[in-house]
């Protein structure tokens, strides 16, 4: 019995110290703040303060910035769009399997309004969940063969909110050079430590694996905590190409890290042998000149660049094949834009080309033939 | 008594360390600010705004100050298109927190030790196999590798929120207006999986935040939307910087420029993106952001993102921002010891969570007399507050133009999703461009824009109607009817009497669950909130009213309310007894 006082003695005489050191800390810590707010007197604050002169909120912006001097296509955005009376083929939108428009899932979209509302007025834990909602992930899980699908309102919020979800200070991230920028915002929003690896090479990939272990060696009590993620993109969008998944996940099981794989936009089977033909049209159609097409086969969307001299030359010629196809054979596509000051790497600009199921052969033809002139003719 | 109240409400507390003696509850004679200050200068200079919006108001009805009992006019004056709902200007409600005592903290704090206790209990014994543990697991293969949740957070989840699960993330399957159908949902192994009978609840929804109850399934905006998905499809499938300015965005920006009397909008199509993309193209690594202690997440992610150094001031308190402006100022960054290139002030209109509303007066004195930038966000009061739904800056009488990014979203009082920033052509023309949603997202889809076009032109009173000042009208009656209720029937209520948030203390995390349950069963669904949300100790019921609601619902709400608070003696308030013989008029 005699055990249970003694260790009550301890106890007290144990909060006593840490009451002290605590007391100690705290004056000290005041002490210094008072030291620091003491430093200058109100009066001389206000002759600071009057003196300071903050830069605008905003710098100024050219007024002849193609966003702010924008094109409206009336209507939907299918296969042909309106712009000012005129129409045209549109190769431009991302639109893959030409859902747009289809009656089936408008008759099904209204309905949806006419029985809902159009808003959720609240967020998923707050009466926000809609029995379709649990249904379509319940159908996702299936589709993916996933044991449960998570659903977000914002496709770009998606990436850059699950990353921070599961990474945190202190963890190690390994991320292809080539992803997009919600994956890169979703990074920085982590705050872990993020390693780039060169895009698509599993080299370097490996490289960086190692080094990890061989700091593991150093510190094994810490690798016990750091969690390691790759991150890669399904399709790169910045690139057109796919990840060499097989080797990744070989490496993955090597080193003992976990891989998110960001899907998007998705490839599916149908698109995909028109994009096949089309990517060796166009090929065909870019020879000899100064145009060059990179993509993978099957991916939709074809990045085509220019070989010049500079990064100005460059956009100059891209801009006007996008604008010589555009007004000379109402073809509709677009420069991959980006913003280049926060990007994390330099992205080689390029013109988009996007295969939707809709196109026909004919019109596949056509678009081809009209993007080999401008290239020729540029 | 009321000293302490008005000392504690912050909205006004730079006021009070002043020789004069103002009180905000107790309103025998209307505050007469331009008298004062002509007596202290720097009070002047301090309250200009609130001068300058308060004499306007005066000047109009100096014979209606007699009507103005409790902040709040009541009564005779539906006629008068001019008159503000919410009393005048000087005279609005203060923001009120009552404090407990500390033997109710202390026995909250050891509901908390308590629920701990059994949760590492619980954790132990299904570590050893004796209950099944029914958790996501890793998957086996994964055993050697560094555990994807091993963190304080999880384990909270695991033994903790899992046995609360039925009261949040309920599924409807209705529209969420004045009253919601609830998927009805059993769970037979402690809330980890949930079998669906196939029944519905209908309840009355007093969760979601229909402040102007635009969630409707028919009527006008509903009709509207639809027949836009004719005209424009669902999506764009493109980006804004790409080939995707959209019609019907581009006018809805127009009008939301119009509707703020700004000189132009943009529009995004997720409100918390709206935040969190954006406050980065706005302040660097050379500048300071001053954010209110209760700023949302999405503000605080915006923040963080944005990579510039970070002060937070007290909930409300004029007193701590202007101090950490002329420090932040006088001594300019302490890592580079370089002068900040510019200060951002980032306040909420209204806080979910507080249901108090910004001093925007106050603020906006503060910002220009120190040179600040202020960024505003309406998130929950634009729509809900102000004569005519112009948001809180309105409600204040101020001056859009004094607030340099006016940001709001659309998922609340119209209905829809998205959300906007506002200001200055410069301002927007700058965002157009360097926002990375637009290089990166698509832009709204039709039918949400053409919701909120027609939502914002009811409020607008567009439509050839009175309906949208009806809904605002019915809004500030339910809301200030409903927060004085309760608060007669003595319970905490955090906020100011003219918001729509209503956020009813309950303190233990243990009630929220009998709360959320209890108030089912008698067919009211509403919102629990505890820790991580808020503070440890400061569980609380969150009502949000909506002016789809009628004064019967209210009342059984109320009714009902009352019932639960002398069952579980929530009933914490020590000043029910100031309200007791107080007539509440609806």
């Amino acid at each position: 019995m005699s055990f249970i006082p003694e260790s009550y003695h301890i106890y007290i005489e144990a909060l006593l110290v840490a009451f002290i050191v605590y007391y100690i800390l705290r004056t000290r810590a005041r002490r210094q703040q008072e030291r620091l707010s003491r430093k200058l007197t109100e009066r001389q604050k206000d002759e600071l303060i009057a003196e300071w002169n903050p830069e605008p909120l905003v710098p100024e912006t050219p007024q002849h910035h193609p966003v702010l001097n924008p094109k409206f296509a009336d209507g939907k955005m299918t296969k042909e769009v309106t712009i000012d009376g005129e129409k045209y083929l549109n190769m431009a939108s991302t639109n893959f399997l030409s859902f747009i428009g289809v009656k089936r899932i408008e008759e099904r979209a209204k309905q949806t309004i006419f029985k809902y509302g159009v808003g959720s007025c609240g967020p998923r834990g707050f009466y926000g969940t809609v029995d379709v909602h649990l249904e379509l992930e319940k159908e996702l899980a299936k589709f993916m063969g996933c044991e449960e699908a998570v659903l977000y309102s914002y496709g770009f919020a998606t990436v850059s909110s699950a990353i921070p979800a599961y990474a945190k200070k202190g963890d190690v991230i390994f991320v292809d050079e080539g992803v997009s920028f919600a994956i890169q915002k979703g990074l920085q929003a982590s705050r872990s430590r993020v390693e780039y690896f060169k895009h698509n090479d599993m080299e370097d990939l490996e490289r960086l694996l190692k080094e990890q272990e061989q700091r593991d060696k150093k510190d094994p009590k810490k690798a016990k905590t750091v969690r390691r993620f790759i991150v890669v993109e399904g399709l790169y969008v910045n690139h057109a190409d796919l990840c060499p998944l097989p080797r990744i996940i070989e490496l993955k099981w090597l080193y003992k890290a976990l891989s998110m794989i960001d899907e998007d936009p998705n490839r599916v089977q149908k698109v995909t042998k028109m994009a096949i033909e089309g990517q060796k049209k166009l090929q065909d159609s870019l020879k000899n000149t100064n145009f060059v097409l990179q993509a993978c086969p099957e991916s939709p969307m074809k990045h085509i660049y220019y070989n010049g001299a500079d990064e100005e030359e460059e956009e100059k010629q891209l801009d006007k094949l996008v604008e010589t196809v555009y007004s000379k054979n109402h073809i509709l596509v677009t420069r991959a834009r980006y913003l280049d000051k926060d990007e994390m790497f330099k992205i080689r600009p390029s013109v988009r080309i996007m295969f939707q199921y809709d196109l026909t052969e004919d019109e596949i033809a056509n678009a081809v033939e009209a993007i080999g002139n401008a290239a020729r003719n540029n | 008594m009321t000293a302490e109240v008005a000392s504690r409400s912050s909205a006004f507390r730079f006021l009070h360390k002043l020789p004069i003696r103002l009180t905000f509850t107790e309103k025998k004679s209307p505050l007469l600010i331009s008298d004062l200050a002509k007596e202290n200068d720097e009070l002047k200079k301090r309250t200009h705004i609130l001068e300058c919006a308060w004499n306007q108001e005066h000047d109009d009805e100096e014979e209606e100050e007699e009507v103005t009992e409790n902040g709040v006019g009541d009564g005779e004056e539906e006629t008068d298109s001019n008159h503000d709902i919410y009393g005048d200007i000087g005279n609005r409600a203060p923001n009120e927190f009552e404090k407990i005592g500390r033997f109710t903290t202390f026995k909250v704090y050891i509901a908390w030790l308590a629920l701990f206790v059994f949760a590492h209990i619980r954790e132990y014994v299904t570590r050893f196999g004796f209950v099944k543990d029914l958790s996501s697991k890793e998957n086996k293969k994964l055993k050697d590798f560094v555990p994807l949740f091993s963190d304080f957070e999880a384990f909270y989840q695991r033994n903790c929120y899992i046995k609360v699960r039925d009261v949040f993330e309920r599924p409807i399957c209705s529209v969420p207006g004045a009253t919601v159908d609830l998927v009805d949902r059993v769970s037979h192994d402690g809330n980890w999986t949930y079998e669906y009978p196939g029944t519905r609840t209908n309840v009355i929804n007093v969760g979601s935040y229909n402040y102007l109850g635009f969630a409707q399934s028919a009527g006008p905006c509903a009709d509207q939307s639809a027949a836009s998905i004719d005209k424009e499809g669902l999506s764009c499938c493109t980006t804004v910087h790409e080939r995707g300015r959209s019609v019907s965005q581009a006018k809805l920006e127009k009008l939301v420029a119009e509707f703020l009397g700004v000189d132009d909008a943009i529009c995004f199509s997720m409100g918390f993106a709206t935040n969190s993309m954006n406050a980065p193209c706005l302040v660097d690594k050379h500048s300071l952001i001053i954010s209110d202690k209760y700023n949302h997440a999405s503000l605080i992610l915006g923040c963080r993102l944005s990579g510039a150094s970070t002060k937070v001031f007290e909930h409300n308190d004029m007193e701590s921002l202007e101090k950490i402006l002329r420090d932040a100022i006088a001594y300019g960054n302490p890592k580079t010891h370089r002068p900040y290139k510019k200060i951002l002030i980032i306040v909420e209109g209204i806080y979910s969570m507080e249901g108090s509303i910004c001093n925007l007066p106050g603020i906006i004195a503060l910002k220009k007399k120190y040179k600040a930038y202020l960024y505003l966000d309406e998130a929950h009061s634009i729509g809900a507050m102000g004569k005519t739904g112009k948001g809180v800056v309105e409600y204040w009488g101020c001056d859009p133009k004094d607030v340099d990014i006016l940001m709001g979203t659309f998922t609340k009082s119209f209905g829809a999703a998205g959300g906007y920033i506002a200001g200055s052509k410069r301002t927007v023309d700058h965002l157009r461009v360097a926002s990375p949603t637009g290089y990166y997202s698509s832009p709204m889809s039709p039918p949400i824009a053409q919701q909120i076009y027609t939502s914002m032109s009811i409020i607008m009173g567009r439509d050839g109607t009175n309906d949208g000042a009806q809904r605002i009208e019915r809004l500030a009656r339910n809301s200030h009817y409903f927060r004085m209720k309760l608060k007669q029937m003595g319970f905490i209520v955090y906020g100011s009497n003219d918001s729509p948030v209503v956020p009813m203390l309950i303190y233990f995390p243990t009630m929220c669950g009998f709360y959320g349950r209890q108030m089912l069963e008698r067919s009211i669904g509403c919102v629990v909130v505890s820790f991580p949300a808020t503070h440890m100790t400061e569980g609380r019921v969150r009502f949000c009213i909506s002016a789809a609601h009628t004064k019967e619902q209210l009342d059984y709400v109320l009714a009902t309310v009352d019932e639960l608070g002398s069952m579980s003696r929530s009933k914490f308030s020590r000043r029910s007894h100031l309200y007791k013989n107080q007539k509440i008029e609806w």
